[in-house]
């Protein structure tokens, strides 16, 4: 049982100690927006914020998340899902398949809140997302045009 | 104009009474009332035909066979249908039919298998035609109720309007009308010049439910009651179930059941799919019998194949071995393709309903009446009592057109009547219980004369068939054509598509099969993959041989190919090929999938032999592009999923086992790795071309070709994984 801070809400929620976070998001409270994609924080499809930084929530137990601390899902990134980046990847048409762009767009968008200013090599660096249906490219233009949209 | 075509009756069944058969449709397509899942609620729109609903608000509801896998059908199909219909594309919406409405209906969509890169190529002609049938039955109703020859109105987004009464209507106001008409039986199809939506580089219709975490698929599919199941089938491959101490478990949080599942599974089903997957993990199974087979092994088996006396030639012109043993040079190489896994993002699942009067499915597929099929089977109810709803999957590349996590789900469900059960595989499962790539080598030998010039190629593909694994009956006299795809005859109707566009003197494509127990899948690209790296790695081989430029050397063999020529010349042109700025290019041209592909890669290989991919122009010529943008992604994509096998990509087996089971010991490609693809895209017209996997065929031939540019060293063994290129 914990008390969690979920996209500005505060909830109650029966979890086991080692239960990851993913699992709470996506069964015990419906948040499906996050993924599963490996359980090994490998391909980053499960990517939430905590305090507005990235994490991998497959291996990220609840237990250890306290109620101070907040918690954002890609449901809750913004309100009409018009938050820079959602946008640029909306006018960019990035999603294939479109099952690790919340993740990617989770990373990108805590990416762009420590570094407005992010350049091709932070993006090397920081985005390491998995996208089988190959994406890369429209991602890396769609983080220069969010960086655009925030300025 | 357009050419006029006569319809067959199957291509457009019209609603008898057409608001009533439009309810039951919508209901057949609506999930069970009980659950929370709600696949569509839309009030009745009258069914104009098979393909087209129109609603009284004048939203066009479009009716997709095919599956959505990220590969943008779904627009370009929609695309299609809204041309031929003059719908205004601003209310153009899409849904899926269901393969048992299908099968009610005599299958009016024909079939629903999503696969070969036939999305657009192979549903074409009858989507269009549904259209222009529908558009007509509409024009008609509106003439009929002004009293005006149908001939005097013309249509445009979606308004009808005849010029001489000054009457005006929408598509919605007279759909009820439209839909109680009989059919045509000829209709005229538009002629390309007068497209105005097929050619444009639309957004796509799924887009904003994607970046908002809105869109569900089937892994996130929750109803009312539903339990959750993980799996295990035996590792090792073809070895069976033996025991499992469900005792060891069955206190452990949630848990449910513990089942055996056919004869080489088990489940836990519990509460949530955590507690399944942790109890699975802790509960003790023993396997027994299987194929201790080592991928390593195997090795011995290919090289044999690559000299043996038995073997299916797919495609010969002349006489090869005479030209070789007149030839001035023989220049020969081996290649190698390894096994590999699809790995889509979301792994396998599907949910299942099962009661003794129904079963139904709710499940990611490319090959939904396969699904439907497997349902039927596994259930033990006639096919009529079973259902299948689809979800848009996270990512197929012909993985989804399998049906094992189906029959499974099924299986499960049936032990639990009245409870919805949803099977997730773990991504360790994923891995270890693929169709994989069937593994190959190939030795291929090409000739020349004292002048240079070539005289002869073989190509000996030595290795796993993927029809002998997984359609036996289509093996004809020991010959699996699909082996030769890029190499096959272009005479033959069934090979045309997958065909030799080179034009060689003399030329043999022969196949020694080798197959591991194993079993093999189509992969996006499929054969076309490692050939492509056979036949073109050999073709910058013999040109460096024959001592004349490889862009030139590659030209003067395509004579009878304009297009290959044309998508060649192109990305040479614009790639900086043959400029002497000191960059390191390579080419690949190849024709598969009925559509004309060419790369040029630019590389730098730093001095402990470490690759890096400076820039990559692709060009190809599907005929008809009828949605750029996603033509444009389509191809990018296509080089991050062809050169992540060429750099990392290798399932091995030891004991039978998969060694790769996540994304850690499977490496792909990140973003840093990739560089930007420009992309030309030329349609010449006069064909229907596909597009989601012919480009991954000159990913990786490109990429190897400019690596013997950089290192002066061929690099013949996939993958790559971080050696030193530099060493031969
Ligand atoms: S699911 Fe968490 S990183 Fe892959
Ligand atoms: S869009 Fe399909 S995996 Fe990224």
């Amino acid at each position: 049982m914990g008390r969690l801070n979920i996209n500005g809400e505060i909830v109650e929620v029966e979890f086991d100690d080692d239960t990851p976070l993913l699992w709470v998001l996506r069964e015990q409270l419906g948040l499906t927006g996050t993924k599963f994609g490996c359980g090994v924080a490998q391909c980053g499809a499960c990517t939430v914020h905590i305090d507005g930084q990235a994490i991998r929530s497959c291996v990220y137990p609840a237990s250890a998340i306290t109620e101070a601390e907040q918690i954002t899902t890609i449901e809750g990134l913004s309100e009409a899902g018009d938050h820079p980046v959602q946008q640029a990847w909306e006018e960019l048409d990035v999603p294939q398949c479109g099952y690790c762009q919340p993740g990617m767009i989770m990373a990108v968008a805590g990416m762009l809140n420590n570094n407005p200013e992010a350049n091709d090599e932070d993006i090397d660096a920081e985005i390491t997302n998995i996208c089988r249906c190959g994406t890369f490219g429209r991602v890396r233009r769609g983080v220069h045009l969010a960086k655009t949209k925030m300025a | 104009m357009g050419k006029t075509l006569t319809l067959s009756r199957r291509g457009f069944l019209v609603a008898t009474g057409a608001t009533g058969l439009t309810l039951g449709v919508l209901g057949a397509c609506s999930g069970p009332s009980d659950t929370e899942v709600d696949i569509s609620n839309l009030p009745p729109n009258p069914e104009v035909n098979a393909w087209v609903h129109i609603a009284r608000d004048d939203t066009v509801i479009v009716r997709i066979a095919r599956s959505e896998m990220g590969q943008g059908t779904l627009t370009g199909l929609a695309q299609l249908v809204a041309e031929e219909l003059g719908a205004d594309w601003e209310k153009v919406t899409t849904e899926y039919p269901t393969p048992g409405e299908n099968l009610a209906r005599d299958r009016v969509w024909g079939d629903f298998l999503t696969g070969g890169s036939q999305g657009i190529r192979g549903s074409h002609q009858y989507v269009r035609e549904g259209a222009a049938a529908a558009r007509i039955m509409l024009v008609q109703a509106a003439a009929e109720e002004w009293g005006v020859p149908a001939g005097e109105c013309t249509v445009n987004k979606g308004v009808i309007s005849h010029a001489g009464s000054g009457n005006e209507t929408s598509f919605g106001a007279v759909a009820d009308a439209a839909s109680e008409l009989t059919p045509p039986t000829e209709v005229t199809l538009k002629d390309p010049s007068e497209w105005t939506i097929i050619g444009q580089p639309l957004p796509r219709l799924d887009t904003k439910d994607k970046v908002t975490g809105v869109q569900k698929y089937g892994a996130d599919l929750q109803m009312e009651g539903m339990l959750n199941a993980s799996i295990k089938a035996a590792p090792r491959r073809n070895a069976t179930l033996a025991s499992f101490d469900a005792s060891a478990v069955s206190d452990m949080p949630g848990v449910v059941r513990v089942m055996a599942v056919g004869e080489n599974a088990v489940a836990v089903v519990a509460d949530t799919w955590w507690h399944a997957n942790k109890a699975l993990q802790a509960l003790p199974i023993e396997w027994e019998g299987g194929d201790a087979f080592n991928s390593a092994d195997f090795e011995a088996e290919l090289v044999d194949g690559l000299t043996s006396d038995q073997a299916v030639t797919g495609y010969e012109v002349g006489d090869v071995d005479e030209a070789f043993s007149n030839a001035d040079q023989i220049i020969e190489a081996v290649y190698n393709m390894p096994f590999q896994s699809h790995a889509p993002m979301e792994p396998m699942n599907a949910t299942a309903l099962y009661t003794s009067e129904k079963c139904e499915v709710w499940c990611p597929t490319q090959n939904g009446e396969a699904a439907l099929a497997a349902a039927a089977q596994a259930s033990g109810l006639p096919i009529q009592q079973c259902e299948v709803y689809k979800l848009l999957l996270g990512g197929g590349f012909g993985r989804r057109g399998m049906t094992d996590y189906v029959t499974q789900a099924v299986l499960i469900a049936k032990e639990m009547p009245g409870t919805p059960v949803k099977l997730l595989w773990s991504r360790e499962e994923d891995q270890a219980q693929g169709f994989y790539h069937p593994t190959t080598k190939a030795r291929v030998r090409g000739s020349l004369d004292s002048e240079g010039n070539l005289t002869g190629v073989n190509v000996r593909i030595s290795g796993q068939s993927i029809l002998a694994g997984i359609m036996p009956q289509a093996i004809v006299n020991g010959m699996d054509i699909a082996t030769f795809q890029g190499l096959a005859n272009p005479n033959n109707p069934r090979t045309a598509d997958q065909s030799l566009k080179y034009t060689f003197p003399n030329f043999r494509a022969d196949h020694a099969m080798r197959n591991p127990p194993v079993r093999p899948g189509f992969w996006r690209g499929v054969n076309a993959n490692q050939n492509a790296i056979y036949l073109d790695c050999l073709m910058d081989e013999l040109a460096e041989a024959a001592g004349r430029d490889p862009l030139e050397f590659r030209l003067a063999h395509m004579q009878d190919s304009p297009e290959l020529a044309g998508v060649l010349q192109a990305v040479a042109d614009t790639g900086g090929w043959g400029s002497d700025d000191g960059k390191h290019r390579g080419l690949c041209a190849f024709y598969s999938f009925g559509a004309y592909t060419a790369a040029c890669a630019e590389v730098t290989v730093d001095d402990n032999g470490q690759l890096k991919i400076d820039r990559i122009v692709a060009a190809t010529d599907p005929g008809y592009a009828v949605n750029p943008q996603q033509i444009e992604a389509q191809v990018e994509g296509s080089f991050v999923y062809g050169l992540s096998a060429m750099l990392y990509g290798n399932i091995t087996f030891v004991e039978g086992e998969v060694q790769e089971t996540n994304f850690d010991t499977y490496n792909v490609m990140r973003i840093y790795e990739m560089p930007e693809v420009e992309t030309i895209i030329m349609p010449s017209g006069g064909f229907w071309g596909g597009v989601g996997e012919p480009t991954i065929a000159v990913a990786a031939p490109a990429v190897l070709n400019a690596i013997y540019a950089a290192t002066g060293n061929r690099v013949r063994e996939l993958p790559l994984n971080y050696r030193n290129l530099r060493e031969a």
